[in-house]
């Protein structure tokens, strides 16, 4: 050892350093498919296809429950009067600033299209109840108004709006 | 795990740790300064494998489980979602089964090792014994999870094996309903059979913990077989047994990887791609390859107790092994003549292994008997003669002087024979479909054969047209879905003309709000139509045999290829049986029988269907499908692009699979080299 010279050194360091990397790389490639697995499979995609839902038996003041992806979705036909109090809340208030045009489809100012998940720890909030004429949760308390925006409570944002369009009037696709 | 500690923490968290709980010192003084004897071989390298692969195992068992369904009705379909649909899924199966036969290929390594080199002679006998334990739990668990997929051999192994404790006097058939949970094989012992192959692999854990304390009390054995004396004798654990290790696990990689990657069904049976079915004893029934030798064993003996009280002995009288060899002698290469019956003890072990796969008839068994009687007496009569006449040669006086004395030893010779024998135990369990005089059929070109083979677009897309329009009228393909069809590694259509062909069926859905039943277009989640509502309207528009699942046909059906064929077929990677039998089946129907063979009523002659007479009418015909790419339009054409269309249906994820193998193959080449050159390099100074 003492009388090795520094080449053969640095050329058995080098091969030491290769071959430590190279058990790094295959481990790490290894690891992949091991996580990657758990990721939804193929046919769990393909279930999560969009759905059509037919909306002319919901009559105003009505709201149904579709689930879509495991998730429920209100399809609320809101009133003159929920309509009138989403449009008329000051934005600039709210904790989640969001005017109800941007929530609702341009021509269908009645029809109210949210993922029934409570944004504070995902319980499902009850429709038409609370105090702003739209959501309470009854796990936490959480408050969403007619337009599902938060009002009151730990929630710290708006109940989503699912992607979904209008295929007719009385038929949207969700997804 | 005893061994001088000699670890001294600097790190003051370290020291914290270890006046609390002295583990770094205990991984320090078991895996780092343990002196191990520095003449080691290759073959030395086993444990520290079967460690990695019990490791294996458990990792792609535990997330297998994940994703399987213990019950009767969907085991088997959640077996082919993992494979199908899961990320990785193909992958993760794949190194499971196929790891099982790794584990059991490397424990007998590891067991003729202990064997040829005395290693259960005093003070280890004990931990022998505790390898003889760790080897019967890992049958009990291999059994289980062969059982798992619920295939027709998942089965049928099930049956026969539990079947075994039937022979016991008096309570055997209460023993038998008791291991059941039924009066007969059925979801209670799938699901027992799942529970405890989950939890025998912890079992077999904690036993190797065991077995590696005793190991680490008595020390290593070595090929001299001379206990080491002086400091000279031995070198540290870490890093010269940790290199050497981690090299030859490298190339057990490579072997491993060869198998998953190109030949991931070459070890298992054509007929565990069937459902299991309780009315249908599969023709020839083998166990996996690893229980061969015992399983011919247990036929040899022409009366049901004793044949399993002889299997079970075969097994157990490893046990008694310490005091069956008396001999002073440890290591047989000072032993000529044990040396010389240990060899010969090995090919009696391969001859049972090949006639546990050959049909219980004529010559088989009476050359099972005589097998089995020489693999007795080498233990009962051989091995405590020996210890008593035999005259060894004089041992080295110490390991030191055993490596001076060393030239090099090459075994190479005996690992090509071992490798040729295991392969031969292996495709002992596809021994099948070759009855009744039927040929083998023609083997074909296929676009998908070999290291880098892929499916013909066109072909696929050819094929589908042909079971759409013809086979589809009688044949259902369960497991395939519109949305299979636009796939990476598929037939190539696009997803909107997946759509498009979806949309072509009705699909009853429902219910709906007024809770009625629906019909609707089909979507690409939706599979493919099946032609008959249920198993008894197929049979009954069938003349009485309903028409079989087509998905997984291309990997079900298989016929034996005879010796020495079947051993290059695992250097070949032909695994191409399924589609050159279907292609065969197509093109093989004949209008008249040959002179002197009768077909019943109602079926019909094919030259290459086992039995000859299938239900089936011929299928195609020229000109019967029109295809779009100026392809001939003959029965020939026809047949050779369904039959890869049913291989790709049986395998989508051939492509990814063969794509994947090329890159861990060469990872694996440059990692091997380099830990062979690093090795030289760390031994370099111990020598």
């Amino acid at each position: 050892m003492t009388t090795a010279s520094s080449a053969g050194h640095s050329r058995r360091d080098f091969l030491f350093v290769a071959t430590g990397a190279a058990a790094a790389v295959g481990a790490a490639a290894t690891v992949w498919p091991l996580v990657s697995q758990m990721n939804p499979d193929a046919s769990t995609i393909a279930a999560g296809a969009p759905i059509e839902v037919d909306i002319s038996p919901i009559a105003e003041g009505q709201d149904i429950k579709v689930f879509w992806r495991g998730k429920p979705i209100y399809i609320m036909n809101r009133t003159k009067k929920q309509i009138e109090e989403a449009q008329k809340v000051n934005v600039s208030d709210l904790r989640d600033p969001q005017p109800d045009s941007a929530r609702v489809k341009e021509g269908h100012d009645n029809w109210l299209v949210v993922i029934g998940i409570c944004t504070h720890l995902g319980c499902i909030p009850i429709a038409h109840e609370g105090n702003y004429d739209g959501f309470f949760c009854p796990c936490h308390g959480s408050q969403y108004d007619s337009s599902g925006r938060i009002r009151q409570g730990p929630a710290p944002l708006n109940l989503p709006v699912p992607p979904y369009a209008f295929v007719s009037d009385t038929k949207i696709k969700i997804g | 795990m005893s061994g001088p500690s000699d670890f001294q923490p600097q790190n003051s968290v370290v020291k914290w740790i270890e006046r609390r709980l002295p583990i770094f010192g205990l991984v320090h003084s078991s895996f780092v300064a343990y002196p191990t004897p520095r003449n080691l071989n290759y073959w030395w390298t086993f444990g520290g494998i079967l460690s990695f692969m019990l490791a294996v195992q458990i990792v792609t068992g535990i997330i297998l489980a994940m994703h399987y369904t213990p019950e009767a009705t969907m085991a088997f379909n959640s077996v082919e979602g993992i494979v199908r649909d899961v990320n990785y899924g193909w992958l993760l199966r794949y190194l499971h089964s196929n790891g099982a036969s790794m584990f059991f290929i490397a424990v007998y390594i590891h067991m003729l090792r202990g064997l040829y080199y005395g290693s259960y002679k005093e003070p280890r006998e004990i931990l022998w014994i505790l390898g003889v334990i760790i080897y019967l739990l890992m049958m009990a668990t291999g059994f289980m999870g062969y059982v798992l997929p619920w295939g027709q051999m998942s089965f049928w192994g099930a049956t026969v094996i539990t079947n075994l404790f039937s022979a016991i006097p008096y309570v055997g058939e209460s023993i038998v309903t008791l291991l059941w949970g039924g009066y007969s094989v059925g979801n209670p012992t799938l699901n027992r059979f799942f529970s405890l192959h989950y939890l025998l692999p912890f079992v077999i854990a904690g036993v190797v913990v065991l077995h590696v304390w005793a190991l680490h009390v008595a020390g290593q054995n070595n090929p001299a077989g001379v206990e080491p004396k002086t400091e000279k004798d031995t070198v540290r654990f870490t890093p010269y047994a940790t290199i050497k290790d981690a090299f030859g696990l490298s190339c057990f990689l490579l072997f491993y990887a060869w198998f998953v990657f190109y030949i991931p069904n070459f070890l298992g049976d054509p007929d565990n791609y069937v459902v299991a079915n309780p009315g249908v004893t599969p023709a020839h029934i083998v166990p996996e390859w690893y229980y061969l030798p015992f399983y011919a064993i247990l036929r040899s003996i022409p009366n049901k107790l004793f044949g399993v009280v002889a299997m079970f002995s075969a097994i157990l009288v490893l046990a008694f092994l310490p005091w069956l060899d008396s001999a002073k002698t440890r290591s047989s290469r000072y032993r000529p003549l044990a040396k010389q019956f240990f060899w010969i003890f090995v090919v009696v072990c391969l001859g049972l292994g090949y006639l546990g796969a050959q049909p219980p008839e004529g010559i088989y068994v009476i050359a099972g008997r005589i097998l089995t009687v020489c693999y007795f007496a080498y233990f009962l009569i051989v091995l405590p003669l020996l210890s008593r006449i035999e005259r060894p040669r004089t041992v080295p006086n110490s390991i030191a002087d055993d490596v001076l004395a060393k030239g090099r030893y090459v075994a190479s010779v005996a690992v090509a024979f071992a490798v040729a024998g295991l392969l031969m135990l292996g495709s002992g369990s596809q021994a099948q479909a070759q009855e009744h005089n039927a040929p083998n059929p023609p083997s074909l070109k296929w676009s998908f054969a070999g290291p880098f083979g892929k499916f013909d677009e066109g072909q696929l897309q050819r094929g589908y047209k042909v079971y759409k329009e013809v086979c589809s009228a009688c044949h259902s393909m369960n497991l395939l879905h519109y949305r299979n069809l636009a796939d990476a590694g598929g037939p190539g259509f696009s997803l909107a003309q997946a759509t498009a062909l979806a949309s072509e069926i009705k699909v009853q859905d429902g219910p709906n709000d007024a809770g009625d039943m629906f019909e609707r277009p089909g979507r690409i989640a939706d599979k493919f139509p099946a032609p008959f509502p249920n198993e008894n309207a197929a049979r009954a528009s069938n003349g009485g045999a309903a028409p079989p699942d087509l998905s997984l046909m291309a990997k079900a059906r298989g016929y034996e290829r005879g010796f020495p064929k079947f051993i290059f077929d695992a250097f070949t990677q032909f695994q191409e049986k399924g589609p050159n039998y279907i292609h065969a089946i197509l093109t093989g129907f004949e209008d008249k029988p040959p002179a002197g063979v009768t077909i019943p009523q109602g079926s019909y002659y094919n030259k290459y269907f086992p039995g000859h007479a299938i239900k089936m009418p011929k299928p195609l015909s020229d000109g019967q499908v029109t295809y779009d790419d100026g392809s001939p339009a003959t029965v020939d054409q026809y047949a050779t692009d369904v039959s890869a269309f049913l291989m790709w249906a049986a395998e989508p994820k051939l492509e990814e699979r063969k794509r994947t193998g090329l890159q861990v193959m060469v990872f694996l080449l440059i990692f091997a080299g380099l830990l062979y050159f690093t090795k030289k390099k760390v031994w370099a100074n111990a020598h």
